[in-house]
Protein backbone atom coordinates (compact mmCIF):
# COMPACT_ATOMS: atom_id res chain seq x y z
CA UNK A 1 0.00 0.00 0.00
CA UNK A 2 2.59 2.75 1.02
CA UNK A 3 4.70 1.35 -1.77
CA UNK A 4 1.85 2.21 -4.38
CA UNK A 5 0.87 5.82 -2.99
CA UNK A 6 4.83 6.52 -3.14
CA UNK A 7 5.00 5.38 -6.55
CA UNK A 8 2.15 7.21 -7.62
CA UNK A 9 3.05 10.00 -5.89
CA UNK A 10 6.34 10.48 -7.43
CA UNK A 11 4.96 9.69 -11.19
CA UNK A 12 2.49 12.98 -10.36
CA UNK A 13 5.44 14.89 -8.89
CA UNK A 14 7.41 14.04 -12.21
CA UNK A 15 4.43 14.66 -15.15
CA UNK A 16 4.00 17.62 -12.92
CA UNK A 17 7.56 19.07 -13.33
CA UNK A 18 7.75 17.80 -17.30
CA UNK A 19 5.07 19.90 -17.93
CA UNK A 20 5.82 23.05 -16.35
CA UNK A 21 9.18 22.24 -18.40
CA UNK A 22 7.53 22.51 -21.02
CA UNK A 23 5.00 25.52 -20.70
CA UNK A 24 7.21 27.79 -19.04
CA UNK A 25 10.96 27.00 -19.38
CA UNK A 26 12.25 28.82 -22.66
CA UNK A 27 12.59 26.84 -25.67
CA UNK A 28 15.94 24.40 -26.02
CA UNK A 29 18.48 26.75 -27.51
CA UNK A 30 16.96 29.95 -26.79
CA UNK A 31 19.10 31.98 -24.10
CA UNK A 32 17.91 35.21 -23.64
CA UNK A 33 20.79 36.18 -20.69
CA UNK A 34 22.84 36.38 -23.79
CA UNK A 35 21.49 39.68 -24.60
CA UNK A 36 23.56 40.61 -21.34
CA UNK A 37 26.81 39.59 -22.06
CA UNK A 38 26.67 41.24 -25.77
CA UNK A 39 26.24 37.85 -27.75
CA UNK A 40 22.92 38.65 -29.16
CA UNK A 41 23.45 38.13 -33.05
CA UNK A 42 25.49 34.74 -32.46
CA UNK A 43 25.64 32.07 -29.79
CA UNK A 44 28.56 31.86 -27.50
CA UNK A 45 30.29 28.87 -29.62
CA UNK A 46 30.50 30.93 -32.70
CA UNK A 47 31.85 33.89 -30.90
CA UNK A 48 34.76 31.50 -29.01
CA UNK A 49 35.15 29.66 -32.52
CA UNK A 50 35.42 32.94 -34.73
CA UNK A 51 37.88 35.31 -31.93
CA UNK A 52 40.01 32.86 -30.29
CA UNK A 53 42.49 32.14 -32.44
CA UNK A 54 43.13 35.63 -32.72
CA UNK A 55 42.64 36.78 -29.45
CA UNK A 56 44.62 33.89 -27.28
CA UNK A 57 46.85 33.15 -29.77
CA UNK A 58 46.24 29.23 -29.71
CA UNK A 59 45.42 27.33 -32.56
CA UNK A 60 43.74 24.66 -30.46
CA UNK A 61 40.57 25.99 -29.91
CA UNK A 62 39.72 23.39 -26.75
CA UNK A 63 42.75 24.40 -25.17
CA UNK A 64 42.01 28.40 -25.46
CA UNK A 65 38.87 27.50 -24.11
CA UNK A 66 40.16 25.16 -21.14
CA UNK A 67 42.94 27.44 -20.06
CA UNK A 68 42.12 31.00 -21.27
CA UNK A 69 38.59 31.64 -21.36
CA UNK A 70 37.72 29.13 -18.41
CA UNK A 71 41.40 28.96 -16.57
CA UNK A 72 39.75 29.06 -13.50
CA UNK A 73 37.26 26.37 -13.76
CA UNK A 74 40.46 24.23 -14.96
CA UNK A 75 42.94 25.48 -11.85
CA UNK A 76 39.38 24.02 -9.46
CA UNK A 77 39.30 20.61 -11.86
CA UNK A 78 43.47 20.48 -11.16
CA UNK A 79 42.51 21.04 -7.15
CA UNK A 80 39.94 18.14 -7.43
CA UNK A 81 42.93 16.02 -8.72
CA UNK A 82 45.54 17.78 -5.92
CA UNK A 83 42.68 16.80 -3.38
CA UNK A 84 42.26 13.08 -4.50
CA UNK A 85 46.09 11.89 -4.86
CA UNK A 86 46.10 13.50 -0.89
CA UNK A 87 43.33 11.44 0.26
CA UNK A 88 44.88 8.15 -1.79
CA UNK A 89 48.47 8.67 -0.01
CA UNK A 90 47.65 9.61 3.40
CA UNK A 91 44.91 7.11 3.62
CA UNK A 92 46.93 4.45 2.23
CA UNK A 93 49.68 5.59 4.40
CA UNK A 94 47.57 5.21 7.28
CA UNK A 95 46.51 2.00 6.41
CA UNK A 96 50.13 0.83 5.84
CA UNK A 97 51.14 1.80 9.95
CA UNK A 98 48.23 0.03 10.90
CA UNK A 99 49.14 -3.33 9.10
CA UNK A 100 52.61 -3.39 10.48
CA UNK B 1 53.41 -8.36 -7.30
CA UNK B 2 55.96 -10.10 -9.83
CA UNK B 3 56.78 -9.05 -13.38
CA UNK B 4 55.66 -10.92 -16.44
CA UNK B 5 57.66 -13.59 -19.06
CA UNK B 6 60.45 -11.67 -20.95
CA UNK B 7 59.00 -11.04 -23.90
CA UNK B 8 56.83 -8.60 -21.99
CA UNK B 9 59.58 -7.20 -20.34
CA UNK B 10 61.98 -6.92 -23.29
CA UNK B 11 58.71 -4.89 -25.37
CA UNK B 12 57.73 -2.42 -22.12
CA UNK B 13 61.37 -1.74 -22.21
CA UNK B 14 61.30 -1.06 -26.17
CA UNK B 15 58.39 1.07 -26.20
CA UNK B 16 58.80 3.38 -22.41
CA UNK B 17 60.66 5.90 -24.56
CA UNK B 18 58.67 6.19 -27.39
CA UNK B 19 55.87 6.34 -25.05
CA UNK B 20 57.58 8.96 -22.98
CA UNK B 21 57.99 11.34 -25.82
CA UNK B 22 54.42 10.93 -27.51
CA UNK B 23 53.40 11.93 -23.83
CA UNK B 24 55.57 15.00 -23.73
CA UNK B 25 54.52 15.58 -27.73
CA UNK B 26 50.85 15.58 -26.42
CA UNK B 27 51.72 18.15 -23.59
CA UNK B 28 54.23 20.74 -25.47
CA UNK B 29 51.83 20.56 -28.64
CA UNK B 30 48.58 20.81 -26.57
CA UNK B 31 48.17 24.73 -27.64
CA UNK B 32 48.82 23.34 -31.38
CA UNK B 33 47.46 20.06 -31.53
CA UNK B 34 44.46 17.78 -30.07
CA UNK B 35 45.41 17.00 -26.40
CA UNK B 36 46.74 19.05 -23.98
CA UNK B 37 48.19 18.63 -20.29
CA UNK B 38 45.90 16.08 -19.02
CA UNK B 39 45.90 13.94 -21.80
CA UNK B 40 49.72 13.69 -21.92
CA UNK B 41 49.71 13.56 -18.72
CA UNK B 42 47.93 10.45 -18.48
CA UNK B 43 49.88 8.98 -21.41
CA UNK B 44 53.00 9.58 -19.32
CA UNK B 45 51.70 7.97 -15.99
CA UNK B 46 50.45 4.94 -18.33
CA UNK B 47 53.93 4.62 -19.66
CA UNK B 48 54.81 4.30 -15.95
CA UNK B 49 52.65 2.01 -15.13
CA UNK B 50 53.40 -0.50 -18.22
CA UNK B 51 56.92 -0.32 -16.36
CA UNK B 52 55.47 -1.82 -12.74
CA UNK B 53 52.86 -4.21 -14.09
CA UNK B 54 56.11 -6.05 -16.52
CA UNK B 55 58.75 -5.78 -14.23
CA UNK B 56 56.61 -6.14 -11.46
CA UNK B 57 57.27 -3.85 -7.86
CA UNK B 58 60.07 -5.28 -6.64
CA UNK B 59 62.63 -4.20 -9.40
CA UNK B 60 60.51 -0.58 -10.12
CA UNK B 61 60.62 0.13 -6.19
CA UNK B 62 64.15 0.85 -5.72
CA UNK B 63 64.07 3.37 -9.18
CA UNK B 64 61.11 5.23 -8.18
CA UNK B 65 61.01 8.15 -5.27
CA UNK B 66 57.24 8.54 -4.01
CA UNK B 67 58.88 11.70 -2.25
CA UNK B 68 59.76 12.92 -5.63
CA UNK B 69 56.84 12.33 -7.38
CA UNK B 70 54.81 14.22 -4.55
CA UNK B 71 57.17 17.06 -4.96
CA UNK B 72 56.55 17.16 -8.93
CA UNK B 73 52.70 17.19 -8.17
CA UNK B 74 53.35 20.05 -6.02
CA UNK B 75 55.76 21.79 -8.46
CA UNK B 76 52.81 21.32 -11.19
CA UNK B 77 50.46 23.00 -8.88
CA UNK B 78 52.56 25.29 -8.39
CA UNK B 79 53.30 26.29 -11.53
CA UNK B 80 49.10 26.63 -12.61
CA UNK B 81 48.62 29.15 -9.42
CA UNK B 82 52.01 31.11 -10.04
CA UNK B 83 50.90 31.81 -13.87
CA UNK B 84 47.86 32.84 -12.67
CA UNK B 85 48.97 34.80 -10.16
CA UNK B 86 51.39 36.56 -12.89
CA UNK B 87 48.93 37.98 -14.43
CA UNK B 88 47.22 39.76 -11.43
CA UNK B 89 50.90 40.86 -10.28
CA UNK B 90 52.80 41.59 -13.58
CA UNK B 91 50.73 42.43 -16.66
CA UNK B 92 46.91 42.97 -17.16
CA UNK B 93 45.50 43.01 -13.54
CA UNK B 94 43.78 40.15 -14.23
CA UNK B 95 43.49 36.51 -13.02
CA UNK B 96 45.20 33.94 -15.55
CA UNK B 97 45.69 36.76 -18.27
CA UNK B 98 48.32 36.62 -20.64
CA UNK B 99 51.88 37.67 -19.01
CA UNK B 100 54.10 36.57 -22.10
CA UNK B 101 53.38 37.70 -25.90
CA UNK B 102 50.56 36.01 -28.00
CA UNK B 103 53.49 35.18 -31.38
CA UNK B 104 52.19 33.93 -34.45
CA UNK B 105 49.31 31.31 -34.68
CA UNK B 106 50.66 27.50 -35.20
CA UNK B 107 53.82 27.80 -34.17
CA UNK B 108 55.25 26.26 -30.93
CA UNK B 109 56.30 29.12 -29.38
CA UNK B 110 52.65 30.74 -29.39
CA UNK B 111 49.50 31.23 -27.23
CA UNK B 112 51.51 33.00 -24.62
CA UNK B 113 50.90 31.54 -20.89
CA UNK B 114 49.05 28.38 -22.30
CA UNK B 115 52.39 26.40 -23.37
CA UNK B 116 52.84 27.28 -19.80
CA UNK B 117 50.15 26.06 -18.24
CA UNK B 118 49.94 22.74 -20.27
CA UNK B 119 53.40 21.68 -18.79
CA UNK B 120 52.52 22.57 -15.25
CA UNK B 121 49.33 20.23 -15.67
CA UNK B 122 51.21 17.58 -17.74
CA UNK B 123 53.83 17.25 -15.19
CA UNK B 124 50.87 17.61 -12.29
CA UNK B 125 48.69 15.04 -13.72
CA UNK B 126 51.31 12.51 -14.39
CA UNK B 127 53.27 12.93 -11.24
CA UNK B 128 49.65 12.12 -9.80
CA UNK B 129 48.08 9.74 -11.56
CA UNK B 130 51.47 7.73 -10.93
CA UNK B 131 51.46 8.50 -7.38
CA UNK B 132 47.73 7.08 -6.97
CA UNK B 133 48.72 3.86 -8.90
CA UNK B 134 51.99 3.23 -6.98
CA UNK B 135 50.35 3.86 -3.77
CA UNK B 136 47.81 1.21 -4.27
CA UNK B 137 49.84 -1.23 -5.84
CA UNK B 138 52.20 -0.86 -2.67
CA UNK B 139 49.22 -1.51 -0.64
CA UNK B 140 48.23 -4.49 -2.49
CA UNK B 141 51.67 -5.74 -2.08
CA UNK B 142 51.50 -5.20 1.84
CA UNK B 143 54.28 -2.72 1.98
CA UNK B 144 54.44 0.92 3.89
CA UNK B 145 54.85 3.91 2.08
Amino acid sequence: MRRAVALSAVLFLGALLLLAVNLYLPPFGSFPERGLGGFEGRSIGQHILEEAPRATGSANIVTSVVWDYRAYDTLGEATVLFTAVCGVVMLFRALGRRGR
Amino acid sequence: MTGMSLIVRTVSRLLLPFMLLFGAYVVLHGHLTPGGGFQGGVIIAASLLMLVLAHGMGRIQAAIDLLRLELAEALGGLILVGVGLAGVVVGVAKFYGHVLPLGTLGKLFSGGDLPLLNIGTGIKVAAGIALIFYAMLRMAGGEEL
